[in-house]
């Protein structure tokens, strides 16, 4: 019963973010602060582990191909397949669950306390506008960001695979064009803009909601991290079997 | 003037707020009193509009907020300034744009007329030369000064007060105190303030509803109050071993 609840908590919270807009000059500037905050904060972060994973991903590949028969371009297309349709969108997601969405949880929750949002809301302001919807904006530029971890990613693979002896640069970018389907570009972008959702409105209805002191702030910032993610691999699935399957 | 007339809340099966009726007043401070847990906040809470009471109406200045259409209610709340317990300080910004911030909301004036009127209501709740710290930076007797600013910037016609002086010393409370009478008598508004300081009464009391489990059992102003012989008044007034003390020795001198 109480998940019942909450999920309409969540829908009405989604309903009231996008009424009662705020004035569009602060709103402006709350979307640039937002943009820096979630999306050029993370560029660092995204950077490192792409290229890391991406040559993780070449590194396991190479070893694990014995058989002389299978070509070397198998290792640029495996890590081009891995990085393209699930490590860049998904994990990276859930990654960012952790970064993004704890930030988030934890800001909105800090100012629950201290009743700051209770200020807000006395001065007439949709708290919820003025808070969400800025942040849902600014991960709409979230794609940009999985581009990256996927240019990265191949990067690193392509290292990895060549500068580590396992493959020739030409082998390598073989395995990178060998059967590439542009549609799965187009299904990890889809899904991308269906994270960035759920990881703006999540986190926020996690944090905007919460009740009670400091120790709840950190309960709830957990509590954000698990349903993002369960949120982000039932999604995930979803829409593979939706785009995918057929 | 602000007009509560039987007001019911309850939480879950709780009934906090159990039939309240008072009015406050125009160009006084109001106080609301009583012990922890007597329902003064969850009223100021009705009042300013973050809690519905389930029963029962409250009227600023003759107009019901029940009855009032969403638009309504965001012009009345732009009438309101509000100084929360904590201060609540926006921590992102400096205390310039914290004062500045419902003129920026409201108003479509210059950036300098704001930074004008911003100077000017700092100087009046006696803070210069902060603008550029950030709340984090002052102290929290500033921070309520500061708070106080950001309620009045938009020259309001009620002000609230959820214990102002919680967390201070003796001293800095006073100072808060009065600038709240002060600025109550200046600007002629509504002020409602919640406290359980006994000093605070003695000094800003010039209306008192006293709270007990959700009921109003008093009101009076802080003179009456030393004279009343209302028990739950006496003994939440004489609490305090500096209260009893000075009723012993005016007995004495009587």
């Amino acid at each position: 019963m109480g998940y019942i609840a909450d999920i309409g908590s969540y829908f009405l919270m989604i309903r009231k973010v996008f009424s009662s807009f705020t004035k569009k000059s602060v709103l402006r500037e709350l979307i640039f602060k937002e943009i820096d905050d979630l999306i050029i904060g993370s560029l660092g972060i995204v950077a490192f582990i792409s290229f890391f994973v991406g040559g993780v991903i070449a590194l396991q590949t190479a070893l694990n191909l014995n058989n002389p028969l299978i070509p070397k371009s198998l290792i640029g297309f495996a890590t081009r397949q891995s990085i393209i349709l699930e490590f860049a969108p998904t994990f990276m997601s859930i990654i960012m669950a952790g970064k993004v969405g704890s930030f988030i949880t934890s800001s909105l929750g800090s100012m629950r306390v201290t009743e700051q949002i209770d200020a807000l809301e006395v001065m007439g302001i949709n708290s919820l506008n003025y808070l969400v919807f800025p942040k849902i904006v600014a991960l709409m530029l979230y794609p940009l960001l999985i581009a990256l971890a996927m240019f990265l990613g191949i990067m690193g693979g392509y290292m990895a695979g060549v500068y580590g002896g396992f493959a020739s640069s030409t082998d390598f970018i073989q395995g990178l064009q060998d059967d590439f389907v542009p549609f799965h570009l187009a299904y990890a972008f889809i899904k991308t803009i269906v994270f960035a959702f759920i990881l703006a409105t999540v986190p926020s209805w996690q944090g905007y909601y919460m009740q009670g002191g400091a120790l709840e702030v950190g309960k709830a910032s957990t509590k954000s991290f698990v349903w993002t993610s369960v949120l982000i691999i039932l999604s995930n699935y979803i829409i593979t079997q939706m785009l995918l399957s057929s | 003037m602000i007009k509560v007339e039987n007001v019911h809340k309850s939480f879950g099966n709780e009934e906090i707020l159990k039939g309240i009726s008072t009015t406050f007043e125009k160009g006084k401070t109001n106080l609301i009193i009583g012990q922890s847990g007597s329902g003064k906040t969850v009223l100021l809470k009705c009042l300013i509009g973050l809690f519905k009471p389930e029963k029962g109406n409250i009227y600023f200045d003759k107009k019901a907020i029940q009855n009032m259409d969403d638009e309504e209610q965001r012009d009345l709340r732009e009438e309101i300034g509000m100084l929360f317990q904590g201060g609540a300080l926006f921590d992102s910004m400096n205390i310039e744009e914290n004062v500045m911030f419902p003129i920026r909301m409201f108003t479509k004036q210059k950036k300098s007329e704001m930074r004008d009127k911003v100077n000017s209501v700092l100087k009046r709740v006696n803070l210069e030369n902060v603008n550029k710290k950030f709340p984090s930076e002052i102290s929290g007797g500033m921070q309520k000064r500061v708070s106080i600013a950001r309620a009045i910037v938009n020259n309001p016609k009620y002000l609230f007060c959820d214990e102002p002086n919680s967390g201070l010393d003796p001293r800095t409370a006073t100072v808060i105190d009065n600038l709240i009478q002060e600025i109550t008598h200046e600007y002629d508004i509504t002020t409602v303030v919640v406290t359980h300081d006994m000093n605070s009464v003695m000094e800003i009391g010039e209306s008192i509803n006293f709270l007990k489990n959700g009921k109003l059992i008093w009101h009076g102003d802080k003179d009456e109050i030393f004279k009343t012989d209302n028990k739950d008044v006496t003994d939440f007034v004489y609490s305090s071993d500096l209260f009893r003390k000075i009723r012993d020795v005016q007995n004495k001198e009587s």
